[in-house]
């Protein structure tokens, strides 16, 4: 029997997960099987309990347990490191949870900030160095660890007090839709809830807008004073955050 | 591959594991190497890459993978290898490590060390993905002999007479995992006495100490408990047929605080050194 038709043979059983004999394996291997089958789960559903901690807090053990063993059967891993591992579980989580979207609005956030811990290095510049800047073509970087989601209901604030071991606030839907920007500050990942305002202006930043433009976009024809004034207000808050890593 | 020399003996090392990360900053630590899981540190940017590189200023470090698959029949994934090179360049470690076994295949990865039959047909396929590893990370690297849970009904020789071959055709060399050795002996029924008389004793460049779990019906490689009598006992055969070779203590799950495994490995160089005194 070839190499490849005994691990095609192994692959398949253990992803099958049924008791009984792959083709090649050695008359005793049933116990042996077992093993595999049961480490591949094992080790998924602990590697998903890892990096999405705080959902697998909100929802239990045996909440969370179910959720990542349909994962895994849905979704095999296909990448050689396990850190890739459950970029589609806010997804499934989704489909699980149709009427609790805060369960896969906490997935996401997890995901987003296991991902800015090692993503891509960025230098932040200080306000200082925006003193020669011309505004008028001015574009912004922002760092390469920035995402931003969407979300309907408080996760943010459930997710940061199941991160500091206090009890959660109860569900809320937001009066509008809102998002959350994640991103890297120095050695930290970062969170924080921003308006519509912001996450637009954020959008254009990240579409290479230069910063006269994205402030004509974003106020109306009779509001530009205000507009520039409260794109002021945010780059100062972007600064602060280590957003911003060139302009020009 | 380049003729890049591995030496022979790099003393006594421990692995370095998250719980133990501000030890290694904050204070000197009485060990010869260290020894990193690759692929925690094969990211972009950010804490891993921070610590990486603190401790490399001050110890040595060899880099030990769980995802090269070079037994899988479709080959080496060209993507790990870039990257496993990018950090061999950023790290250059003392050598570069990985298990004999295979993860994945045909775009599917177990994440687990899957055994191989020991035929070969499978000693040609793990020859030609080792000269393809060594020829991009221009070293020559280790295999670990797994523990394994089944044989194959095909195999055509033992795992220590597959390991001599796949070292004679290719140069590679052996990080003989002590506690493996055991918990397959064990589960098959080998002589783990017979299996170290068989390795090939100028191949050998790295040993690893670990504890093991009985499962319900096998030994288990769980890296959860101290080293155990039995494979302490193993440890002592080893020294005296391979002399001076760098050895680590491997724990993985219920990391004790970092002077427990001082104290372990502090036991394993006494060993050692009564053993290369008495040769």
């Amino acid at each position: 029997m070839s190499l490849l038709a005994i691990q095609r043979g192994l692959r398949d059983h253990i992803l099958a997960n049924q008791s009984g004999q792959s083709e090649g394996v050695s008359a005793r291997g049933a116990a042996g099987l077992a093993v595999y089958r049961h480490a591949y789960r094992a080790q998924l559903v602990a590697c998903l309990r890892d990096t999405f901690e705080q959902t697998w807090s909100w929802l239990g053990d045996d909440g969370f347990d179910a959720a990542a063993l349909s994962h895994i059967v849905a979704h095999p891993p296909c990448g050689w490191t396990l850190d890739a591992y459950g970029e589609d579980f806010p997804e499934t989580l989704t489909g699980l949870y149709p009427d609790d979207p805060e369960v896969a609005e906490l997935a996401w956030l997890d995901w987003s900030l296991r991902r800015a811990f090692d993503g891509p290095d960025a230098d932040p510049i200080t306000p200082e160095a925006l003193a020669e800047v011309d505004w008028e073509s001015a574009v912004l970087t922002l760092p390469p660890t920035l995402t931003i989601g969407e979300v309907i209901t408080n996760s943010a604030a459930i997710w940061g007090a199941l991160t500091g071991g206090e009890a959660p606030p109860a569900v809320e839907r937001l009066p509008a839709p809102a998002a959350i920007r994640v991103w890297r500050q120095g050695l930290s990942p970062q969170y924080r809830s921003i308006d519509a305002f912001e996450r637009q202006a954020l959008a254009m930043a990240l579409d290479g807008y230069t910063f006269a433009r994205l402030c004509e976009q974003l106020g109306g024809p009779d509001d530009a004073e205000r507009t520039v004034a409260r794109v002021g207000g945010l780059l100062g808050t972007w600064l602060q955050d280590g957003l911003v890593c060139s302009a020009g | 591959m380049s003729d890049r020399v591995i030496a022979p003996f790099e003393g006594f090392g421990l692995g370095l594991r998250p719980p133990h990360y501000a030890d290694f900053l904050d204070h000197e630590i009485p060990v010869d190497f260290v020894e990193v899981i690759s692929e925690n540190f094969m990211v972009r940017g950010g804490r891993p890459l921070y610590i990486l590189d603190a401790v490399r200023e001050r110890h040595p470090v060899a880099m030990h993978g769980v995802s090269m698959s070079i037994g899988s029949a479709d080959g080496v994934k060209p993507d790990y290898l870039r990257r496993l090179k990018t950090l061999v360049d950023r790290v250059d470690p003392l050598w570069v490590s990985d298990h004999l076994c295979w993860t994945g295949l045909e775009g599917f990865n177990s994440h687990d060390l899957l055994p191989l039959p020991y035929t070969e047909e499978a000693l040609a396929v793990v020859c030609a993905n080792i000269n393809r590893v060594q020829d991009v990370l221009e070293r020559p690297i280790l295999l670990e002999n797994p523990s394994s849970y089944l044989t194959f009904a095909d195999d055509e020789m033992t795992e220590h007479g597959f390991m001599a071959r796949m070292c004679e055709a290719t140069g590679c060399f052996l990080l003989l995992d002590i506690n493996n050795i055991y918990v397959s002996g064990t589960n098959h029924g080998f002589d783990p006495a017979t299996y170290i008389a068989g390795v090939p004793v100028d191949r050998v460049r790295q040993m690893h100490l670990a504890g093991h779990s009985q499962g319900r019906d096998l030994l288990i490689d769980t890296h959860d408990q101290p080293v155990p009598d039995p494979v302490w006992a193993l440890y002592d055969l080893a020294c005296q047929r391979f002399g001076p070779v760098a050895t680590m203590i491997e724990r993985d799950d219920d990391i004790p605080p970092l002077g427990e495994l001082l104290t372990e490995l502090d036991i394993a160089r006494a060993r050692a050194g009564r053993l290369e005194c008495a040769a």
